[in-house]
């Protein structure tokens, strides 16, 4: 021990505070903004984990837009207005999936054992990491929209659009979050859900109206693209980033992102009751 | 601190199957206030399956659980409220800084911001950690991984502390700033559960041990009585030359009226000598002595005492104590 220092093991304690009798305790809603900043501070300290769900839309907007650009819409500089929105949709949605992962590596750590044995509202870290979530999102909205800026992007209804487009897109994440972390407390490592979520998400994402509109598709196919809540989401995201959107759009995607949390939140926080 | 009549723990039954093998099997442990209670046994043993169930992270398949009276299944929330955990991997955010980790922890149990970070210093400052503030806890020793793990545990005072093997993996100097850390925090009224597989490091710090082997406790008591349970003297010899170690034996078997046998050390003997006065017992050991002199066997130790607990769980299990055997091999 440093000689120096004024204090010692033994006196850290003395006088101090015991834990059965400090009154109040951090509220539920304060626990949870605890954990947010925790997963604020996780992006900071380790932003290299983001890389391939980011890396993804960021290499589907270039290489869609300047290979099949000019043989969709006629010119690259046309089909980027219809792209971008669609693949910053595709951003964020993966993007969801590290809801999943990181739950997964927590519950394995030593840390959320000590989380877990503490006097605070039990699902404060699961709720908590899923507000820290939006950080994540919003990261990977500045990336895709500022690269779109770059190549060319003139969003309509300007920047107030834009908001207005990543503000609901953000609502949907957040239901999409609670689907992850509920997979998560059934799955045994967090490379599984990794391998589930793009499994899932990948058909889901390109069998939609992301990268082109599903007129010219068969049947079967077409009517899939139509009732896929991504295509909704994409449909919603270019109405209002182009001042064309109808409340009935943005409405279904709120229901959506509504539902998805009325369903996964609840589940979620039996099996995280139900965890050892 | 008034003594309190409910013991920090009460264990009756206590049980916890993983598949088809019991990890924890009919526990019954009563451990007593302000004291440091070591659970002792190899690798495997159970010791850390009873800390979660105690601390509320596993549930008991059967049996109950008391710990300051709370029941840790119906009363989880107020068992919590005594309790804090310092698991054998950090309990600690690897990817944040230390300053983080105290804060983050501070913050949760209700302090202000600015509060949480003088505590954090506060901390970091008594355990040695004041520079490492910034750094990342994954980029620490392991010496001073554990300090700060043990200081997240002390932001306010726990009423009991569990520390599940402290000093694993610790280098001398580590182990031996742990134990002052430790002696201190139970010096100022916390009761401490420490599992360990070291039978040196329970004999230094617990006032009391439970051997635990195979999911049982097999043994309880202070260190003085698990040794005098054994109701023997034990006789330890290290010859100077170890070629003259089976003379020696051959010499001493009938001098002691005792089964003498060679240890895993090359050099040395140990005989237990049962049944006799601690007078008689010294009488013969002196004889020994001289004997081992006039055949020309120098002998570098010659101990006669209690023996230790490595014989204890020896005549305990019937086999000796794995961990302890595990490390011979691996230094070999």
């Amino acid at each position: 021990m440093n000689a120096a220092a004024t204090q010692q093991p033994a006196d850290i304690l003395r006088g101090h505070p015991r834990l059965g009798d400090q009154p109040p305790r951090a509220s539920g809603l304060s626990a949870s903004w605890t954990f947010a900043w925790r997963a604020i501070l996780k992006l900071k300290h380790v932003p290299e984990e983001l890389a391939d769900v980011i890396g993804i839309p960021i290499l589907f907007t270039l290489m869609f837009n300047y290979l099949f650009g000019g043989a969709l819409a006629g010119s690259t500089g046309r089909y980027l207005q219809f792209l971008l929105p669609g693949t910053l949709a595709l951003a964020v949605t993966l993007v969801t999936i590290y809801s999943g992962v990181t739950l997964n590596t927590d519950l394995s750590s030593g840390a959320f054992d000590r989380f877990r044995s503490m006097p605070i509202w039990r699902p404060a870290p699961i709720v908590g990491g899923l507000i820290g979530d939006t950080g994540r999102y919003l990261l990977a909205s500045a990336l895709v929209i500022g690269l779109g800026l770059l190549m060319g992007f003139s969003p309509r209804a300007g920047v107030g659009g834009v908001l207005a487009a990543v503000g609901l897109l953000l609502a949907f994440a957040f239901g999409m979050g609670w689907m992850w972390t509920a997979i998560a407390l059934v799955m045994r490592s967090p490379r599984a859900i990794m391998s589930i979520g793009l499994t899932v998400l990948f058909p889901l994402t390109f069998a939609s109206n992301v990268f082109v509109e599903p007129t010219t598709m068969p049947g079967g196919l077409h009517t899939f693209v139509d009732i896929n809540p991504i295509s909704h989401l994409v449909t919603a995201e270019r109405g209002l980033m182009a001042g064309t959107a109808t409340t009935g759009q943005v409405v279904w995607v709120l229901v959506a992102g509504a539902a998805l949390t009325a369903v996964f939140a609840p589940l979620t926080m039996r099996l995280y009751r139900n965890k050892e | 601190m008034t003594s309190n009549p409910v013991p920090a723990i009460e264990t009756m039954g206590l049980t916890r199957s993983f598949g088809q093998s019991r990890a924890v099997d009919a526990v019954n442990l009563t451990v007593p206030n302000q004291i440091v209670y070591g659970l002792l046994g190899p690798n495997g043993a159970g010791k850390t399956t009873v800390i979660r169930m105690l601390a509320t992270l596993l549930r008991p398949h059967a049996g109950t659980a008391r710990v300051f009276g709370y029941d840790v299944v119906r009363d989880a929330d107020a068992v919590r409220r005594h309790v804090s955990l310092t698991g054998q991997f950090a309990s600690l955010d690897c990817d944040l800084t230390c300053v983080e980790n105290l804060v983050l922890l501070s913050r949760l149990l209700g302090y202000s911001r600015r509060d949480a970070r003088s505590r954090a210093g506060e901390l970091l400052e008594a355990y040695g950690l004041a520079d490492a503030g910034r750094r990342q806890v994954m980029n620490l020793s392991g010496g001073m991984r554990r300090r700060l793990d043990i200081a997240a545990s002390l932001i306010l005072r726990p009423d009991l502390l569990f520390l599940d093997e402290p000093t694993t993996g610790l280098d001398p100097r580590g182990r031996q700033q742990t134990w002052e850390i430790i002696r201190a925090i139970v010096a100022d009224g916390t009761t401490i559960v420490l599992t360990t597989q070291y039978l040196e490091e329970a004999d230094q710090l617990a006032d009391r041990i439970a051997v635990i082997d195979r999911g049982r406790v097999i043994a309880e008591g202070t260190s003085a009585d698990l040794k005098g349970s054994l109701g023997a003297g034990t006789l330890h010899v290290r010859v100077l030359d170890s070629k003259q170690r089976a003379e020696a034996q051959a010499l001493l078997s009938p001098l002691l009226g005792a089964d003498v046998r060679p240890a895993a050390d090359p050099a040395v003997l140990s005989a237990r000598v049962a049944g006799t006065g601690a007078r008689e017992m010294g009488r013969r050991a002196t004889r020994a002595l001289a004997e081992l002199a006039a055949a020309d066997v120098g002998v570098s130790e010659f101990a006669l005492g209690q023996p230790t607990l490595d014989e204890v769980f020896l005549t305990l299990t019937g086999q000796p104590f794995a961990s302890e055997i595990a490390e011979a091999k691996e230094t070999r």
